[in-house]
């Protein structure tokens, strides 16, 4: 019965005598894991452009679309280039006010992108703060503190960010809306954002407050706020780094959705929501590009982004699925 | 002789990974009559527990069945199409696992799992199945049966779990039950009356045992024979009294050297230097060699196939004509640090 | 069990106080809650003579426990730009937006739960390739550019479905219902959907991530040592097993969804709730913006109670240490 395979030296059999199984192995484990990092790459270069191509907006757009000067009424809702009726100088077509929609989309991606990070550096400044502090004091603090944070994670973020945006201008007043709208979208963002970094942070907080090391820190006089930083924020930073990532994308979508639904940025300092408001009122007239090419920038930003966070949160916690 | 319950030949299971094949069964073979038991001993990644599965049917991808047979009372089912494996399972084998607190789920109720596997495999009605399984669950010894039948199992504590999956596994009224470390998460009070009750039910009805267990009492306690493993093959198969009086193996004497006895105390227990060869660094020749005392040259080269030795099945170059006169005791090897 | 209840309800109203306390901040001091009743030429002293009838020189916390007390009794003040209860305006419009919120989630669980399922059974078919990429489009693209996709679609390219409104209603007293029309369902289809994609991707996901551990179980894989039916271990013992995550997590988007109904309701003009919110925090209409803060905590603390509930339902272990806590 002992086939010759068997009877002399057991070596890893060569692929080549189990075609089937060969199949099977080339089409779930390599292959997935190529395309996994492919797509990583790809969305990774699509951030980098992204984000490289609307900070450097001054410089890579054709237009100002800020500079009453450069923009012409006579060229509103051109069609993009390559469709009938498209003016040569207007890559993506122009919107209503006769601003370049390409140039107009890497300045509004700029607005959008700096609100969002703002927004989520304000979260995790306050989050982290917040969560080394609940974590380090404990009792009521902590418990206030994360009672709060519970009563917020009841409410998503844009309904946060809502309220926010309406009592603060109901303090500062609505006519002062057009100047204050760009701080109130960061500050908006920027509370509804912190929970998570608290939760996070206070939980390693508290696992490592307990620890020798530390313990042997207070002993010999180091202040909290010195152990806070050299060794207990080391040990939450890969996970934080990951919620940032996937925040920034949140934060954009934020922003985009407030200024989307008029109470973000006014069209006069638009961003990527508010491009993408103007275009939806143009929708049923045929211009479809207004809406499109906003729509589809944001798009490719908050996917490319999510993939890279993905990956990121995989390569950082291989338990994580 | 009777024609066996269990007859496994010559069988090979495959891993399929990202770096090869790995064989992890290479070429085991034994019997198990009716009403025996037949111990596995070996260390962990022997491929005990793997050789259990492939006799039920349970080998999930990447693994596979890559030759040999099984015949289960001398009909072939290692190759049944999945459909008539399924009615092989719980009805003509029986399976326990390790660890009664995770076998049994736990959103359902002890007695609706016993009748519903009474209902996949027996044409009886629901009444009776229900009937049936308070009469296994007062076999197995559950108090009150009547009642705890609709307990749910964390209302179970582990010992008596374990007497609900021995239910279960004999509800069909199985030729074989493989048992697969079946004590070893028990408490050590709790560790003897399974195996009792496991000895007792299946000599009352003749059913065939396959007990997996790298526990050594158990084996000698309970087994009629056993079958030592080692990276994927039998070394040693034989009657339990002489296995364990007079292992032949190196392999098996440093494990028989490893039990302690109480007559013995003062005696060294033996220990068996190096660990294991990984799959993928199985070595050429005997895959013991690296880590044997009486080693020498054949065993670089040839891989052993069992002998005939008195009542053992040795794989072992020792007992083979051209050996070195006398096969010197398991010790240090020359080659054991690696 | 009655103690676990009450432990529970405390922990609500604890939540519902905490919220009243940010609601009765708002309304008390970020408006004026003056200008509910008057006009912007109203003279100075008519101004303070209504400030007094209004109680609003009182102490700060009976001003709180009074407000609390009204609102308990769904009375949250007049709306600064409609002069019109706030009660009355929320009462009008909660009926579309229960509607739309109900029909996405339930949509959401029909195809979600599914999907999950499948994905995790068949891990590497095309189909569930496909479905995963979708999902995870699902989950990244923002609502309102997924409602302006299936509106130009669906709405402006092939006409099939009305792109704004609720469609024709049937009021039955206190609740106006589009779900007994035909122009009323055919509104209802494309918010529906936008609503639901996204809780329908993210359910999908759970539910493939449950199963997947599930299947992996010592329990399974006794299970299928008994030589059960495939389908039964599937579809019983590993469903149910899944569901029971899968339960709280919904329950606790239930909420979400009507929060974020207002964006859909936004493209939509679906005349819904969070239409009207979205009006207050645009024109500053404090009272609005309260009464829906407070009313959103309600929703969530309730569906969490019942979550809670329903909980103990399916998980027998549940059951059993309730019972030891009483």
């Amino acid at each position: 019965m002992s086939t010759p395979a068997t009877k002399g030296i057991v070596e890893p059999a060569p692929a080549a005598a189990a075609p089937k199984a060969r199949w099977r192995w080339r089409d779930s484990d390599i292959l997935a894991s190529f395309l996994s990092s492919k797509v990583t790459v790809l969305s990774a270069i699509v951030s980098v452009l992204l984000i490289g191509g609307s900070l450097l907006a001054p410089l890579v757009a054709p237009t100002n679309p800020f500079d009453p000067a450069t923009v012409d009424l006579m060229d509103s809702l051109m069609p993009p280039r390559w469709v009938e009726g498209g003016d040569p100088r207007f890559l993506l077509g122009t919107d209503n006010q006769g601003r370049d929609l390409y140039s107009a989309i890497l300045y509004g991606m700029r607005v959008s992108l700096i609100i969002g990070l703002a927004g989520v550096a304000i979260a995790a400044v306050l989050g982290i703060g917040l969560g080394l502090f609940a974590g380090w004091v404990g009792g009521r603090v902590d418990a206030f503190v994360m009672r709060v944070a519970d009563v917020q994670l009841t409410f998503p973020a844009i309904l946060i960010a809502l309220l926010i945006d309406g009592v603060v201008h109901g303090i500062v007043g609505n006519a002062q809306r057009e100047n204050t709208a760009f701080a109130v979208l960061i500050l908006s963002i920027g509370l509804s954002f912190w929970v998570q970094y608290a939760r996070t942070v206070r939980g390693s907080t508290m696992v490592e407050k307990n620890k020798d090391y530390v313990q042997a820190a207070r002993l010999i006089g180091i202040p909290a706020p010195l152990i806070l930083l050299k060794h207990v924020l080391p040990n939450v930073i890969g996970p934080v780094l990951v919620i940032l990532t996937i925040n920034i994308a949140l934060a954009v979508i934020t922003e985009a959705t407030l200024s989307f639904l008029g109470v973000g940025l006014p069209p006069t300092q638009p961003s990527l929501g508010t491009l993408i408001r103007i275009g939806n009122d143009f929708l049923f007239s045929g211009e479809w590009w207004i809406v499109a090419f906003p729509g589809l920038t944001l798009a490719a930003f908050v996917l490319a982004v999510n993939l890279v966070g993905d990956w990121l949160r995989d390569a950082l916690n291989p338990k994580l699925r | 002789m009777s024609r066996p319950v269990l007859s496994i030949r010559d069988l090979k299971v495959e891993f399929v990974t990202r770096r090869g094949v790995l064989r992890a069964i290479d070429g085991v073979s034994f019997d198990i009559a009716r009403g025996e038991v037949l111990g596995v001993v070996g260390e962990s990644g022997a491929g005990k527990s793997l050789t259990g599965s492939a006799v039920i049917g349970l080998i999930d991808p990447p693994g596979r069945i890559a030759g040999g047979e099984i015949l289960l009372n001398g009909e072939r089912i290692d190759d049944l199409p999945a459909a008539a494996m399924r009615e092989i399972r719980g009805r003509r084998i029986g399976m326990v696992f390790q660890d009664p607190l995770t076998s049994l789920n736990p959103l359902y109720r002890v007695g609706d799992q016993i009748t519903e596997t009474i209902l996949a495999h027996l044409d009886v009605s629901a009444a009776e199945a229900r009937r049936r399984a308070i009469d296994l669950l007062k076999e197995v010894g559950i108090p009150a049966a009547e009642r705890r039948i609709d307990g749910y199992p964390h209302e179970f504590p582990g010992g008596m779990r374990q007497r609900v999956v021995l239910a279960l596994a004999l509800c069909a009224e199985p030729d074989l039950v493989i048992a697969d470390e079946p004590t070893t998460a028990l408490d050590v009070s709790v560790q003897a009356q399974i195996i009792a009750l496991l000895r007792r039910l299946c000599a009352e009805r003749g059913t065939a045992v396959m007990l997996i267990t790298h526990d050594m009492g158990v084996i000698a306690e309970t087994a009629d024979r056993v079958a030592v493993m080692y990276a994927g093959r039998v070394a040693e198969i034989g009657p339990v009294r002489a296995v364990v009086k007079d292992p032949l193996h190196p392999y098996a004497k440093g494990l028989m050297g490893s039990i302690p006895t109480l007559e013995g105390a003062a005696d060294r227990l033996v220990q068996i230097p190096g660990s294991m060869p990984r799959l993928n660094a199985i070595p050429r020749g005997c895959a013991f060699r690296p880590r044997c005392g009486s080693a020498f040259a054949r065993c670089h080269i040839e891989r052993p196939e069992p002998l005939r030795v008195g009542e053992h099945d040795v794989a072992c170059f020792l007992y083979a004509q051209g050996a070195p006169a006398e096969p010197a005791a398991a010790g240090p090897g020359t080659e054991a640090r690696r | 069990m009655l103690a676990f209840i009450l432990r529970r309800l405390l922990q609500s109203v604890v939540v519902m106080i905490t919220v009243g306390l940010i609601a009765f901040s708002m309304f008390r001091f970020v408006g004026d809650p003056v200008n509910q009743v008057v006009s912007l030429d109203t003279p100075r002293e008519q101004r303070e003579q209504i400030r007094k009838a209004m109680g609003l020189d009182d102490p700060v916390p009976i001003q709180f426990l009074n407000y609390m007390k009204r609102a308990a009794q769904l009375d949250f003040g007049i709306s600064y730009q409609f002069r019109t209860p706030v009660t009355t305006l929320i009462g009008e419009r909660m009926p579309a937006t229960l509607e739309l919120a109900f029909a996405a989630a339930f949509l959401a669980l029909a195809v979600g739960i599914p999907m999950g399922v499948y994905t995790a059974l068949r891990r590497h078919s095309v189909l569930s390739s496909f479905f995963m990429t979708v999902s995870l489009v699902g989950v990244s693209l923002p609502t309102f550019l997924i409602a302006i996709l299936l509106r130009y679609v669906f709405s402006v390219q092939l006409g099939w479905l009305p792109s704004f409104g609720r469609g024709e209603v049937v009021n039955l007293g206190y609740w106006t219902t589009g779900l007994l029309t035909l122009s009323g369902l055919k509104a209802l289809i494309l918010p529906a959907i936008t609503l639901g994609l996204f809780q329908m991707t993210l359910i999908m996901r759970l539910v493939r991530a449950e199963m997947l551990e599930v299947l992996r179980t010592d329990y399974i894989r006794f299970a299928r040592a008994r030589g059960l039916r495939t389908r039964s271990i599937h579809f019983g013992h590993a469903l149910k097993n899944t569901l029971v995550p899968v339960i709280t997590i919904t329950g606790l988007q239930l909420g979400s969804i009507i929060a974020f109904a207002l964006i859909t309701e936004y493209v939509f003009q679906w005349p819904g709730m969070g239409v009207l919110f979205l009006g207050a925090v645009q024109n500053v209409d404090i009272p609005i913006m309260a009464a829906y803060l407070m009313l959103i905590a309600f929703m969530f603390v309730t569906i969490n109670l019942i979550v809670d509930l329903l909980y103990s339902v399916v998980d027998p272990r549940l059951r059993t240490s309730m019972r030891a806590a009483t």
